[in-house]
């Protein structure tokens, strides 16, 4: 009998523990947790710092769990909705996930001007965001873009540093190994772009077959020379290791990787193509956690708290009213403006995220660019 | 063996000791011609440096053989630090003591030192390509781990070799990401999920477990092996087949548990994650403990119940204690099946729920930052330790049991 004493007082200990410090109760008509998803990494400790921390320092007992698990999104909301238990109380996706979460009725439709702080100004909250309300259950972020960073040290001797995207396919003037993303968005365009295709007639050229045609071409002549990445710090590892000379990936992520960690790394600005970041709200939250939810939002996405994040990392905010409000870097002290993508010096050529033609043309160019990769 | 060994005698000097060392010379030499451009060149070089190592050696006699492999070893770097900088240091270092511990080990006859002389030279040859191919499975399940402990004290926030790493020097080094993982939420949270998870999920498994093996063990149980069967399933299906399944059942039970008992929605969630992973970890308990309980005599239960005690006394002062061993390496197996577990706890749990695989996935795919290879060498650590302790009380109560002479 010993023995059975001996096995069930530590697991009654530890179910007693498990359930006193997870036991914090709810204060009036709204939940005291939470729990947000998002990304991870740097970008994730920017929201911490500018909306999680201050507002947990305003409202006493609230606790946030962050989740990091944005990348499936999409499939983790639908199996969620499907089982009828959503943990999520505020999900941080891309502007084409928001979509297509609104599309299928498992994010919340929302009320911008209703639910979002007006500008200092008393501007409201859809004419500040603008036309980044790109759908009605997307409460925009920041502008983040995607472009080309090399390694300084290894330009060949008596040449110019990269500095037009076209250098990403002259493997004769820049020899080495390039990093692209695995999946035709961006790719196509800047392959377009290079095999003399007007900026402008860009994504007309992309919507027919031989146009999609011309794109692989000019992808096939650096094939050999390609390493594909998936993640967001693919490209950064391989670029601070020396294994490839150029790479795509987010301009934070290159930020982080020159500025922060002080790597031999240089980066372009031309034609780095903008994509919106921000908030959708579960569908059909029990009340009390939405309440919650709400109550964040509504200071996460004020002017101020917009501004305060690019001071973690160098994306743009969302909001028109914000931008004035950007300072210096938290830690570094550095101005922050003349590395947010939206700088007027670095948005000189930009695309910005053809939401509309890639839902028409994803599924299509999608097969496509899979089976030239598989070749 | 030892007695049958009667004397080890010296080869032929040139039939037999120059020509094997001037092979390995040669492949030292290709490798080495390979990185300058030149194989063919490297290959006859290596060859001839390889029989003149074995020649100069064997009419050295007068030193210690372990003064002989040093003092070729700093020959051979020497050079390599004339051609290779510090790369040709280690490399001369490497291919030195190589080749010259070589050289003694035939030359000397040694190689035949482990086996009976009645042996034919390709039995010879055999044994000891028996035991260079047991060194390398070893050298390719221990070498990964290797760069992971080196990489761990980067001070860079890359997975990456810095040249002030690779010389050596203090400021190439550091402890900040043990710093990182000991004193952020972000690990020690998951850190304090996984020991909450495991234990619990351990002891429901093994409970479990060992009275399935007990029963299943019986003769007169009807569709034993079916049960079996079912109840060994988990480790068959391939995991994230389980993990979807699990993620189904478990999220409306989760729902009853939260709507109609009124339980807190982490609390339900710890427990469908130690319910997945109890389930897991039961095939791999009924597995050792059926396989203890084969050496099992079932004459001691019936001299027990001849003495009067009943079967629970019997199961645990008389079955217990023999089948113990079997039930502890199946604990420690259900155990590290939850702590390593990450597709489940993916599916099944929330956020609150994190373990540290959980934890070191999204990091890995999101931030690849040394900060994992930090919690990897202190797991690593951790079950080594565990291990030894576990290993070390068995031996000793082998020992107070009498089973061994040790």
């Amino acid at each position: 009998m010993k023995l059975i004493t001996k096995f069930i007082k530590p697991m009654a200990a530890a179910t007693a523990i498990a359930s006193l410090s997870t036991m914090a109760m709810a204060d009036g008509h709204m939940v005291s947790d939470m729990t947000i998803v998002s990304w991870g990494g740097a970008y994730q400790d920017s929201q911490i710092k500018a909306y999680a921390e201050p507002y947990m320092e305003m409202n006493d007992g609230v606790s946030i769990t962050w989740d990091e698990s944005s990348a499936e999104a999409v499939a983790k909301m639908r199996a969620m909705n499907e089982a009828g238990n959503v943990t999520w109380d505020l999900v941080d996706v891309t502007a084409a996930s928001a979509i297509r979460l609104c599309d299928e009725g498992l994010a919340m439709e929302v009320d911008h001007d209703e639910m979002l702080a007006e500008a200092p100004d008393g501007t409201s909250a859809s004419d500040d965001f603008g036309d980044l309300i790109v759908s009605d259950c997307f409460i925009p972020q920041i502008v983040y873009s995607t472009t080309v960073g090399y390694r300084t040290d290894l330009v060949p001797e008596g040449t110019p540093a990269p500095s037009d995207i076209c250098d990403l396919f002259d493997l004769a003037t820049y020899p080495g190994m390039r990093a692209l993303e695995k999946r035709p968005l961006n790719n196509m365009e800047w392959a377009l772009l290079c095999d003399g295709v007007a900026k402008e007639d860009v994504y007309d050229v992309l919507a027919t077959p031989e146009g999609q045609e011309q794109a692989l071409a000019k992808l096939d002549t650096i094939r050999d020379n390609v390493i594909w990445w998936s993640a967001g710090a693919d490209t950064p590892q391989l670029l601070a290791d020396g294994e490839v000379f150029m790479g795509s990936t987010y301009n934070g992520r290159l930020f982080s990787a020159i500025v922060e960690q002080d790597q031999p790394i240089g980066m372009l600005w031309d034609a780095q193509v903008f994509d919106l970041d921000g908030w959708v709200i579960p569908a059909d939250l029990p009340e009390e956690r939405l309440a919650r939810v709400k109550d964040f939002v509504k200071f996460a996405t004020d002017t101020q708290r917009l501004a305060d994040q690019a001071k973690y990392i160098s994306y743009g905010p969302a909001r028109e009213s914000s931008a004035p409000l950007v300072s210096k870097h938290a830690e570094l002290g550095i101005d922050m403006a003349p590395h947010m993508p939206t700088d007027p010096n670095n948005a000189k050529n930009t695309f910005l995220y053809n939401y509309e033609f890639w839902a028409d043309y994803r599924d299509d160019i999608d097969a496509k660019f899979q089976s030239w990769l598989a070749q | 063996m030892s007695e049958i060994i009667a004397y080890i005698q010296r080869p032929n000097l040139y039939t037999f000791t120059m020509p094997v060392v001037a092979v390995l010379g040669a492949v030292f030499g290709f490798i080495t011609g390979n990185i300058y451009g030149a194989p063919a060149i490297g290959l006859p070089i290596g060859a001839l440096i390889g029989a003149a190592l074995a020649a100069v050696l064997a009419q050295i006699i007068s030193i210690k053989p372990w003064k002989k492999i040093w003092g070729a070893a700093a020959v051979f770097a020497a050079v390599g630090a004339i051609f290779g900088g510090f790369a040709g240091i280690v490399g001369g270092l490497v291919v030195g003591v190589s080749m010259s511990w070589f050289a003694i080990w035939i030359g000397s006859g040694k190689y035949r030192a482990g086996v009976p002389n009645y042996y034919t030279p390709a039995q010879v040859l055999w044994h000891n390509s028996f035991l260079f191919i047991c060194a390398l499975v070893f050298f390719f399940l221990i070498a990964p781990l290797v760069p992971v402990v080196w990489l761990s004290f980067n001070a860079e926030d890359f997975f990456t070799f810095t040249p002030e790493m690779l010389a050596f020097k203090a400021e190439g080094y550091s402890l900040k990401h043990y710093y990182d993982f000991l004193g952020s939420d972000e690990w020690m949270v998951p850190l304090k999920n996984s020991l909450i998870i495991a234990p619990i999920a351990t002891i429901i498994s093994v409970s479990l477990g060992t009275l399935a093996a007990i029963g299943l063990s019986q003769s007169h149980v009807p569709g034993r092996q079916a049960i079996m069967a079912i109840l060994i399933s988990p480790m068959i299906v391939p995991l994230i087949i389980s993990a979807t399944g699990m993620f189904f059942f478990y999220a409306p039970l989760g729902n009853w548990l939260q709507a109609s008992l009124g339980l807190n929605q982490a609390f339900v969630g710890y427990i469908k994650v130690i319910l997945a992973h109890a389930v897991l970890g039961i095939p791999f308990v009924i597995i050792t403990v059926t396989a203890t309980l084969v050496g099992f005599d079932r004459s001691l239960t019936r001299a027990a119940a001849n003495m009067g005690a009943d079967p629970v006394t019997t199961f645990f002062r008389v079955q217990m204690p023999l089948i113990l061993p079997g039930v502890i390496s199946g604990g420690l197996f259900a155990f590290i099946t939850s702590f390593d577990e990450v597709v489940v706890v993916l599916f099944v749990g929330s956020a609150r729920q994190q373990t540290l695989p959980w934890q070191m996935f999204t990091g890995l795919r999101e931030q690849i930052s040394p900060t994992i290879l930090a919690a990897a060498t202190i797991l690593v650590t951790v079950s080594i330790l565990l291990l030894t302790t576990v290993e070390l009380l068995r031996r000793r109560s082998e020992r107070l049991r009498g089973l061994s002479p040790g």
